[in-house]
C-alpha cells in the first residue's frame, strides 16, 4: 500500500504540524469556549463532566474523520447520518442479534462499507457529482432503514454488544478509546502515506493528478468506502450506547460533519485542510451544547448562538490566514 | 356478535370515558355489509420514521382488517405536506366513500381537507388539527395538554416535594409547548416541587441521550424526570443507565411497548402518559359509523360527534397489564 515516503519535511513546530499554518484563530476560539464554560458552570471543568462531553464528540467525531477525506478530494458526503441509521438497524434486527455481538459489528461495518462502495461507483465510475449521489443515497438508506425497523426502535439484548457503548477502559468510556484510535489511524494514513497524498492531490487538481497517474476514480472509491465505514464504527458506538437500533437517529449528522470538518480549517473545495482542525471543530460544538444544557438555556438560544458560532469562528481563520 | 367484537376494539383503543363503551347503534339497521356493499375509506398519514407514526398505520390497517365491509385504500410515505396533498388528490379521485387524514401539518392540508368535503367525502382528521372546521367532519386526536396535566398530577402527588427535570420533544412544535404548559400548570398545585430544568431533545433517541447525559453532569441531586416522548426516552434512559444514576423515578409519554415493559418491570420508568396510537384504530370505526351515517351507541347521539378528544390515562405498574396491547 505505502511506497518510500517523500522526503522528511524540514522541522516545524507542533502546532503547525497537526494544524497547519492558518489555525491560530480556530484554537483560540476552543481555548474561549472552554474558559467560558469554566466561568459559568461549577460542574464543566469535572471529570465526570469532560468525559461525558468525550463521549457525546465521539460519534459526530468518527464520523467526521471519513469526512475530512472526502471533502480534502473535493468531494461531499450527505449519506453518513442515513448510513448510521441503517447499520444499526440491520445489527438489531432479531436475525442479526441471534448471531452475536461479533457478527452484529460485522454486519454494522459490512452494511455501511456496501454502502459506501455504492457512493464510491456512481461518483467514480457512474461521472455523478458527490453531492447527488450522496444525497440520493442518503433519502434511500433511510427509507430502507425505515422499512427493515417498521419504524419502531429494536432494543439490544447483548450485554457484549452494548457494553462496546458504555464499559470503562482505564476509566475511560470505551467510545472515546475508539473515537481517540480512529483519530490516530486517520492522521498517519493522511499525512504519512501515499493514500494520504494521493488524497489532498486529487482536491487540489484531480485533472492534474490523473495526468501524474493517479487512478482518479479508484482513489475516489476507496475514500467513499473509508467514509462509509467510519458511519460504520459511529453507527457501532451508538446503536450499543442507546442499547438500540432506530431508523430515526443520525439526523443532520452529515451536516454536524461538514461544519466540523470547515470549521476545522479544511477548504470546502477540497486539497487543503488538517484532521486535527476537523477534530477541535467537532470538540468546539459538542462543548457549546454541552455548557448550553449546564446553563439550562432553551432550544432556540441554542440554534442562535450555535448559528453565531460558527460564522464568528469562520470569521476569525479567515482574517488569520489572509493576514499571513 | 358484531356488537361484542366492537366493544372490544374500542376498549382496546382506549378512547376516554365520553366515548367508552362506543358500538355500532341497535341491531335495528340493516349493515351494509349484508347489502353487499363495501366501504371505501382512504386512508392518508405522514411517512413512519417515528415508532408513533408506524403504530398509528399499523392501527388502522388492522382496524380495517376486522370489518368485512370496510376497504382500506392506504397512502403513507409522504415525506412533505406537498406529497401528502398529491396521495389525497389521488384519494379523492377514486371517490372513495370517507377520507382519515393525519396531516403532516394541519394548516398546510386544509385546502385539500376542504376539497374532499366540498366533493362530498367525509373527512375524519386524525390528530394534527385543520385551521378550519369546514375541513373535517369529525376530529379525533390526543390531549397534549392533558399529557402535560397528567404527567405534572402523577409527579407532584407521587413526590409532593423535590428537583423535577423536563425533558421536551420538538421546541417548535405547538404540542411540544402545550405539552409544557400542562406540566407547569399541574405543578403550581405543588409548591414545593420545582423544575430544575428543561431541555428539548427533538423526539429521536440519539439527541434523547445526548440532552440528558449533559443534563445529568448539571443536576447531581433530582427527583423526577418527565420524558415528552418514549422513542427518545430510549436515549434518556440510557444516558441515565451509563450515568449509574438511580436517586430518581422517569415519567414517560405516548406509551411505546418497551415503557410499558419497563414498567411492569419496576425499572427506572414508573408511568408513562399515553398518547396512544390507537386513535387511528378509533378514527377507522368513525369513518365507518360516518359512512353508515349511524351514531356511537351507548350515547344518545344519532350521528357521530364532531370531535373526540382522547384522555391521557397515566399507565403505571398497577394498571400496565391492562394496557400492554396498546403499547407500540
Amino acid at each position: 500500500m505505502s511506497r518510500p515516503l517523500v522526503a522528511a519535511a524540514p522541522p516545524r513546530s507542533l502546532r503547525r504540524r497537526l494544524f497547519g499554518a492558518h489555525n491560530i484563530g480556530l484554537l483560540g476560539a476552543f481555548a474561549a469556549i472552554v474558559v467560558a464554560g469554566a466561568v459559568l458552570s461549577p460542574y464543566f471543568l469535572t471529570a465526570s463532566n469532560l468525559l461525558t462531553i468525550l463521549t457525546s464528540a465521539s460519534v459526530i467525531g468518527v464520523i467526521s474523520v471519513g469526512m475530512t477525506f472526502i471533502i480534502l478530494a473535493g468531494g461531499i458526503d450527505l449519506s453518513v447520518g442515513a448510513i448510521v441509521a441503517l447499520a444499526g438497524v440491520c445489527a438489531t434486527t432479531p436475525g442479526s442479534q441471534s448471531l452475536g455481538w461479533l457478527v452484529m459489528v460485522g454486519i454494522c461495518l459490512a452494511v455501511s462499507a456496501a454502502v459506501g462502495l455504492l457512493n464510491g461507483a456512481l461518483i467514480a465510475y457512474g461521472r455523478m457529482v458527490p453531492f447527488i449521489a450522496t444525497l440520493a443515497m442518503l433519502v434511500a438508506a433511510r427509507g430502507l432503514a425505515q422499512h427493515i425497523s417498521g419504524g419502531v426502535p429494536q432494543t439490544v439484548n447483548d450485554a457484549t454488544f452494548n457494553n462496546i457503548g458504555s464499559a470503562l477502559v482505564l476509566g475511560i468510556p470505551a467510545p472515546v478509546w475508539v473515537f481517540a484510535a480512529v483519530v490516530v489511524v486517520g492522521w498517519i494514513v493522511l499525512n504519512r502515506t501515499t493514500f494520504g497524498r494521493r488524497t489532498i492531490a486529487i482536491g487540489g487538481n484531480a485533472e492534474a493528478s490523473r495526468l501524474a497517474g493517479i487512478d482518479v476514480a479508484r482513489q475516489t472509491l476507496v475514500l467513499y468506502v473509508l467514509s462509509g465505514l467510519c458511519a460504520g464504527i459511529a453507527s457501532v458506538l451508538l446503536t450499543a450506547r442507546l442499547t438500540s437500533g432506530s431508523n430515526d437517529v443520525g439526523n443532520l449528522y452529515e451536516l454536524d460533519a461538514i461544519a466540523a470538518v470547515i470549521i476545522g480549517g479544511t477548504r470546502l473545495s477540497g486539497g487543503r485542510g488538517t484532521l486535527a482542525g476537523s477534530i477541535v471543530g467537532v470538540l468546539i460544538f459538542t462543548l457549546i451544547s454541552n455548557i448550553f444544557v449546564l446553563e439550562n438555556l432553551p432550544s432556540d438560544i441554542q440554534s442562535i448562538a450555535k448559528g453565531v458560532i460558527i460564522v464568528a469562528a469562520v470569521l476569525l481563520q479567515r482574517r488569520n490566514s489572509s493576514s499571513r | 356478535m358484531k356488537r361484542s367484537e366492537l366493544v372490544q376494539s374500542v376498549a382496546v383503543a382506549a378512547v376516554g370515558a365520553a366515548v367508552a363503551g362506543a358500538a355500532t347503534a341497535s341491531a335495528g339497521k340493516p349493515a351494509l355489509a349484508q347489502s353487499g356493499k363495501k366501504i371505501n375509506v382512504g386512508f392518508s398519514a405522514p411517512g413512519a420514521n417515528h415508532g408513533w407514526l408506524a403504530a398509528i398505520t399499523k392501527n388502522a390497517k388492522a382496524q380495517a382488517a376486522k370489518y368485512p365491509d370496510v376497504e382500506l385504500a392506504l397512502t403513507e410515505g409522504n415525506s412533505t405536506s406537498a406529497e401528502q396533498i398529491g396521495q389525497i388528490e389521488t384519494l379523492i379521485n377514486r371517490k372513495v366513500d370517507v377520507l382519515v387524514i393525519l396531516p403532516q401539518e394541519g394548516q398546510a392540508l386544509t385546502a385539500v381537507a376542504t376539497k374532499a368535503m366540498r366533493a362530498g367525502i367525509p373527512v375524519v382528521n386524525l390528530d394534527r388539527i385543520f385551521s378550519s372546521p369546514l375541513a373535517y367532519r369529525t376530529w379525533i386526536g390526543g390531549d397534549n395538554y392533558g399529557m402535560g396535566v397528567s404527567a405534572g398530577n402523577y409527579i407532584g402527588q407521587t413526590l409532593k416535594k423535590g428537583k423535577v427535570v423536563e425533558i421536551a420533544g420538538l421546541d417548535s412544535l405547538e404540542l411540544t409547548k402545550q405539552r409544557s404548559a400542562g406540566f407547569a400548570d399541574a405543578l403550581k398545585n405543588y409548591p414545593d416541587i420545582t423544575v430544575v430544568a428543561r431541555q428539548a431533545a427533538d423526539f429521536t433517541p440519539d439527541t434523547g441521550e445526548r440532552v440528558m447525559a449533559n443534563v445529568l453532569q448539571a443536576q447531581p441531586h433530582i427527583d423526577a424526570v418527565w420524558n415528552h416522548d418514549d422513542d427518545q426516552g430510549i436515549g434518556v434512559e440510557a444516558a441515565i443507565r451509563n450515568a449509574h444514576r438511580s436517586e430518581f423515578f422517569m415519567v414517560g409519554g405516548a406509551g411505546s411497548k418497551h415503557a410499558m415493559e419497563v414498567i411492569r418491570a419496576g425499572g427506572i420508568i414508573k408511568a408513562t402518559v399515553l398518547y396512544s396510537p390507537s386513535m387511528a384504530a378509533s378514527a377507522i370505526n368513525l369513518a365507518r359509523l360516518i359512512a353508515l351515517n349511524r351514531g356511537l351507541a351507548e350515547t344518545a347521539e344519532k350521528v357521530v360527534p364532531s370531535s373526540i378528544t382522547l384522555y391521557s390515562a397515566v399507565v403505571t405498574r398497577d394498571n400496565v397489564a391492562q394496557y400492554l396491547d396498546v403499547g407500540f
